[in-house]
């Protein structure tokens, strides 16, 4: 690799989480704050070493200003980018750019939202109407998220012979990697019978076919050469890849084929990996059909071989390839935008900290945030030190 | 109200443009006069080659349903609707519903439509489909 790479320039020292499922009473500052004390501590440092922030919000356009002041934290560094649930992914490459030039030593990426318990998502997405609607959607009120998800999934069922059942097959296995993992959210069995009978929302999809919660996460990045002085093995950015395709569904290029295709194929080159040397995959699961289209566009099946892809529990714990790990979206936490709890597993994964859902000799680990409606991708591969 | 004179590139605002002409009754379409492309939504640069000479055409509305959701709603909030993506003979794709359905008809992925503008009392008219056996 060149000098000008980022592959193994930077290291995440630290990851923390706070108020992940239902966090009443507290407030998205509250538990942000709490999440970037714990990914602080974790890495043995202290918040005075914090001279890079980096987050995003769905609700507040300028949030690096109220976290640094609640941090008590020197800024040379800030960054607010927002492409939706990837934002997290784009900061890590954003944050590997800021260390590798000089502009700080230690960068925090953190994100909270109290969506279930607090400002509704259906709040933030009424305001957003008033002021940024989409003209040509809006009057024929597609119920968004779901609805646009709801289009691709019809499309892909249509085209390839994709199933219900096969979604089910990705809802019943986040659900039985969050009954392993005692911080997710949803924790009750589900059987494909059950998830097929679940009350439908935007036709081919029900209930079990998404999840909001509240939750925090944080992620603290320094460079390379001074990641082994922290009390955890440093995890390291080993490729990252972007693309943005479109905003709204009606504008998507393919209904069925994402921009993670151009993401992924970056993050590999970038790497010098394939997908089969990847060991544990964090996919943005959204929505169900999300894990079938990035298990296609990222390689590792045929494209419109998804659903035959996920059936009989390959995904799942004990399954060939394991996939969220954590429950992910669809049963862990998902506070509007997931991508950094993505990053948070894979780390935990790659430190073998994962207790009851460890999978056997993880070295690497691939990250695909989705943003917005399917409209952003980013694909991050991080590797233990092994892998450098 | 009468739609502005068409100005190809910056000037009148091509969603402005766009709803002024289904007030007229009419549907038209941008196509790039470099690409010879389609355009859907209507914008100020060809979004396939950056051209700027773009001119409107009138459409015959007629396309095919590419993808279709039903949205659940409960009766009393005025129960479950059709979300549907159309692909215009032109090439064009837009969000839109498909209306005229007979009874217990679902809309279905590759049903033949044609377009009904459909004038709202307070707001930009409606573009709407209907099968296009049921609308000749």
């Amino acid at each position: 690799m060149s000098d000008e790479s980022l592959r193994g320039s930077a290291a995440i020292l630290g990851v923390g989480t706070a108020g992940c499922g239902d966090a009443s009473g507290r407030t998205e500052t509250d538990i942000a704050v709490e999440a970037a004390r714990n990914a602080v501590r974790d890495a043995g440092l202290q918040m005075s070493d914090i001279d890079g922030l980096i987050t995003a919000s769905m609700k507040n356009p300028m949030p690096t200003m109220r976290l640094t002041e609640e941090l008590g934290i020197n800024t040379s560094y800030v960054d607010a980018s927002c492409t939706g649930g990837s934002s997290f992914l784009l900061h890590l490459v954003n944050g590997a750019m800021a260390l590798k030039a000089g502009l700080c030593r230690n960068v925090l990426i953190v994100y909270g939202s109290t969506q279930r318990s607090g400002v509704r998502r259906s709040v933030i997405a009424d305001y957003r109407r008033m002021v940024d609607p989409d003209v040509f959607e809006l009057p024929y009120q597609p119920f968004n998220p779901p609805s646009s998800y709801a289009l691709v999934a019809a499309r892909h069922m249509h085209q390839f012979g994709t199933t219900r059942r096969q979604l089910a097959e990705v809802a019943v296995a986040s659900r039985q990697w969050a009954m392993l993992n005692p911080e997710a959210f949803v924790r009750t069995p589900l059987t494909i019978d059950e998830a097929l009978s679940a009350r439908m929302v935007s036709d081919p999809l029900s209930v079990v076919d998404c999840l909001v919660t509240d939750g925090a996460g944080a992620v603290l990045m320094t460079l390379a050469e001074r990641a082994d002085s922290g009390p955890k093995p440093p995890v390291y950015l080993l490729g990252a890849g972007a693309a943005h395709t479109h905003r709204q569904i009606s504008s998507m290029p393919d209904l069925t084929e994402t921009g993670a295709v151009a993401s992924g194929a970056r993050a590999y080159a970038m790497a010098g990996l394939r997908p089969a040397e990847i060991d544990v995959l964090q996919l943005y699961d959204a929505f169900t059909i999300n894990v079938l289209l990035f298990l296609e566009d990222l390689g590792f099946c045929p494209k419109g071989e998804g659903g035959r892809f996920v059936e009989n529990g390959t995904i799942g714990p004990g399954g060939l390839l394991p996939v969220n790990t954590n429950g992910g979206g669809l049963s862990c936490v998902h506070p509007g935008m997931y991508g950094i709890f993505l990053i948070i597993e894979a780390v935990r994964q790659l430190r073998n900290e994962a207790g009851a859902r460890q999978t056997a000799q993880s070295e690497t680990a691939l990250c695909h945030g989705n943003g917005h409606v399917l409209s952003s991708q980013v694909t991050a591969i991080l590797g233990s030190a092994n892998t450098l | 109200m009468s739609a502005p004179t068409p100005h190809p590139g910056f000037g009148a605002s091509p969603e402005r443009m766009h709803f002024a002409w289904l007030r007229d009754g009419e549907l038209r379409i941008q196509f790039c006069g470099d690409c010879e492309k389609g355009i859907f939504y209507p914008r100020s640069l060809c979004p396939h080659c950056g051209g700027e000479e773009l001119d409107w055409r009138n459409s015959p509305g007629t396309g095919t349903v590419h993808s279709a959701t039903v949205v659940r709603r409960p009766d009393k909030a005025g129960g479950d609707y059709n979300v549907v993506l159309i692909d215009l003979d032109e090439g064009v794709r837009m969000m839109s519903r498909v209306d005229m359905l007979a009874g217990s008809e679902a809309v279905r992925i590759g049903q033949r439509v044609r377009a009904v503008i459909l004038p709202q009392d307070d707001a930009d008219p409606l573009l709407v489909f209907a099968p296009e056996a049921r609308n000749e």
